[in-house]
């Protein structure tokens, strides 16, 4: 890509030359557009690190998406499928699933049997693994879902009313804030696992979604509304309300599209807290309920039976959640820095 | 400045009313086979004997005098668990030494490595190590502290036995051994902390560098040592003194669960997992009360320290 030189200080490396590329010979006519969203996309594509943590998470997430596949016709076991007293064949040699003092077997790196070892009840680690994966982003996802939508539902309405409704989200959303996130985590979890709210309740992997997603959102709130505050004040919503538009007009076609940066930048962030709260409501025993696998109830298995045995059954699946998490954190940087020029400057300074 | 401060007291008092109520609702409300005189009855209890209960300890009454009843025996030290019967208040006394060593050893350590990190991340910004900074603070985010926790036992107590397997000894029975004890708690719980507070820090450092008062500051013929100490820094660290506040509070008042769980402390975090699991109300009401003292004390003090920090604050 062609960089004009000789930039005003204060543009982003390439920012110029990026919208000033193509067709700008002739003189006195206006460069072609090149909407903020390309311009994004275009940094962030040259963010080789983001890139590559964010084709990380992909594969991640779709090897975990093929869970089925690699349980029916590679390892030939299901998730909940315990076999402590069983045998397998591996080079011609017969090894025992749980020896006999009950130690589970290490990883094999045997793609059919038991690739990355046993847990304590003979179940294979890697078949768990991918169906864990499956249950742990799909409580990040649905929690990131809930959390940005009621976030910014509230956050807009609170920041353009102001006044009374404002006064009352704001603190209800102090109380969620001041609360700390896992000891509110535990209490709707236990509330919800035992009384229930329609489908939400007993061992259904959406009650800690739910309950992660509802922690989060003063974390969204907050800077939305902060936002609104000031876009409300602009010229751009005077003229629309001097154009007679209905308030549900101005926030969802003037406010919102002017949030969309600050909204998409919270997503990775939210997303890898959701995966990362899970695992510790599970940890906690008010997550996730046994005997369904996710990264949280594998590492806390590992950590209540098998410490200092089997000390895979911990690191296997901790490895996979820091893995994950820190690819969503380090791609959802490259996305702030692609979003928001100024913090290119920043790290070019 | 007085003004100031009593003006923050009393908005995070209605705060933690508002708390307690919203804790008595969750729990009294929603759960319908949580009646506490037929636990308190026990299994064999016939129907007048549970309603006998309920008279004495008043549940039969409107819930608005319930909650003001319990309030009442939470405040004057007279609050007994419906489950285990024993005083609410000496259980907690009997978690917070655990808990205030490992809260006062991590906050220290958190706080001052991530003023460290974050500074020079903002100094050497871009430069190696910057980005050496940057991966530690992603994996540091990115890391559960029970998971943290689990290999710091594992290899350094199980396999290394450098550092003793969880549990707490007393300051006062031995200091070698509190100190012990604690390390492999302070480095997991700091290190959560640590990722993100030097981020936050190194880019409030980046932005300030931008601004007017440093350009003057240098203009006036400043060291660059000086201009970052004094202005920079200064101004920087205001955020993460806020945001200090909070955490340290919340660790206080149990905030850190994970942590308390997978070294076995027996802290007040520990004690919060294991009422909400027996559904004990009235403990669990009085440790989120005791977080929200917690974060209502700690708060003011922050606010004076950010307004000493920061005139704009100090004199609006």
């Amino acid at each position: 890509m062609s960089v004009i030189s000789g930039q005003s200080p204060g543009q982003g490396p390439g920012e110029l030359g990026e919208g000033f590329d193509a067709g700008f010979e002739s003189e006195g006519q206006l460069p072609p557009g090149v909407g903020p969203w390309k311009l994004a996309w275009r940094r962030l594509r040259r963010n080789r690190v983001a890139m590559f943590f964010g084709f990380v998470f992909l594969l991640i997430v779709v090897v975990c998406l093929l869970a089925p596949v690699y349980s029916t016709d590679i390892a030939h076991i299901g998730p909940n499928y315990g076999n402590p007293t069983g045998t397998f064949t591996l080079n011609g040699k017969t090894q025992f699933v749980l020896s006999q003092i009950g130690i589970p077997i290490g990883p094999t790196w045997d793609i059919h049997h038991y690739f990355l070892g046993a847990d304590d009840q003979g179940r294979d680690v890697a078949v768990r693994l991918l169906y864990g994966g499956r249950t742990s982003l799909m409580i990040g996802a649905v929690a990131t879902l809930i959390t940005m939508i009621i976030g910014t539902l509230l956050g807009v309405f609170a920041g353009y009313f102001r006044g009374w409704w404002d006064a009352i989200l704001r603190s209800a959303n102090d109380v969620v804030w001041t609360y700390p996130a896992v000891l509110l985590g535990i209490t709707i979890g236990t509330v919800l696992n035992i009384h229930g709210i329609g489908p939400l309740h007993g061992t259904n992997a959406l009650v800690p979604a739910v309950v992660i997603g509802f922690v989060y959102v003063p974390y969204v709130f907050r800077p939305v509304r902060g936002q609104v505050l000031t876009l409300r004040e602009r010229d751009f919503v005077d003229a629309a309300r001097q154009q007679g538009l209905s308030h549900w007009r101005i926030m969802t076609s003037e406010i919102l599209p002017n949030l969309s940066s600050t909204i998409v930048v919270f997503v990775p962030l939210i997303m890898a807290n959701s995966i990362l709260l899970e695992a510790g409501l599970t940890y906690l025993g008010a997550g996730v309920q046994p005997p369904n696998a996710s990264w949280g109830t594998m590492i806390s298995d590992g950590i209540n039976n098998d410490i200092p045995t089997a000390f895979h059954n911990v690191l296997i699946p901790g490895l996979m959640l820091v893995i994950a998490v820190m690819s969503i954190n380090i791609f959802g940087d490259g996305l702030r820095d692609a979003l928001d020029p100024r913090s290119k400057i920043r790290v070019a300074r | 400045m007085l003004r100031f401060v009593v003006r923050r007291m009393l908005v995070m008092v209605a705060l933690l009313i508002v708390i307690s109520m919203f804790t008595f609702a969750m729990f009294v409300l929603l759960l319908p086979n949580g009646n506490p005189a037929a636990l308190l009855a026990g299994r064999l209890a016939t129907p007048a004997e549970i309603h006998l209960i309920s008279v004495r300890y008043g549940f039969d009454k409107p819930i608005y005098i319930q909650y003001i009843d319990t309030m009442k025996n939470i405040f004057t030290g007279q609050a007994y668990s419906y489950q285990s019967s024993f005083n609410v208040l000496d259980e907690i006394r009997a978690g917070m030494p655990a808990t205030l060593s490992l809260a006062i050893g991590a906050g220290l350590i958190w706080l001052l490595v991530s003023i460290l990190f974050g500074t020079i991340a903002a100094v050497r910004a871009g430069k190696y190590a910057d980005r050496v900074l940057t991966v530690l603070s992603m994996i540091g985010v990115s890391m559960p502290p029970f998971f943290f926790g689990a290999i710091l036992i594992y290899y350094v107590a199980y396999k290394a036995n450098i550092i003793p397997i969880g549990g707490y000894v007393p300051f006062s029975q031995s200091v070698g051994g509190w100190f012990g004890h604690l390390v492999a708690p302070w480095i997991t719980l700091s290190i959560l902390f640590i990722g993100f507070y030097s981020r936050v820090l190194r880019s409030s450092i980046l932005d300030s560098i931008n601004e007017d008062y440093v350009r003057t500051a240098r203009a006036k013929g400043l060291s660059e040592r000086q201009v970052l100490i004094r202005h920079s820094l200064r101004n920087s660290l205001i955020p993460i003194i806020s945001l200090w506040g909070l955490d340290f509070a919340q660790v206080i008042g149990g905030g850190a669960i994970l942590t308390e769980t997978v070294y076995n402390l027996h802290g007040v975090g520990e004690l919060a997992r294991d009422s909400i699991g027996r559904l004990d109300t009235i403990t669990l009401m009085e440790i989120v009360i005791l977080t929200g003292i917690a974060v209502v004390v700690i708060g003011a003090i922050v606010d004076v320290l950010v307004a000493y920090l920061d005139p704009r604050i100090r004199l609006a």
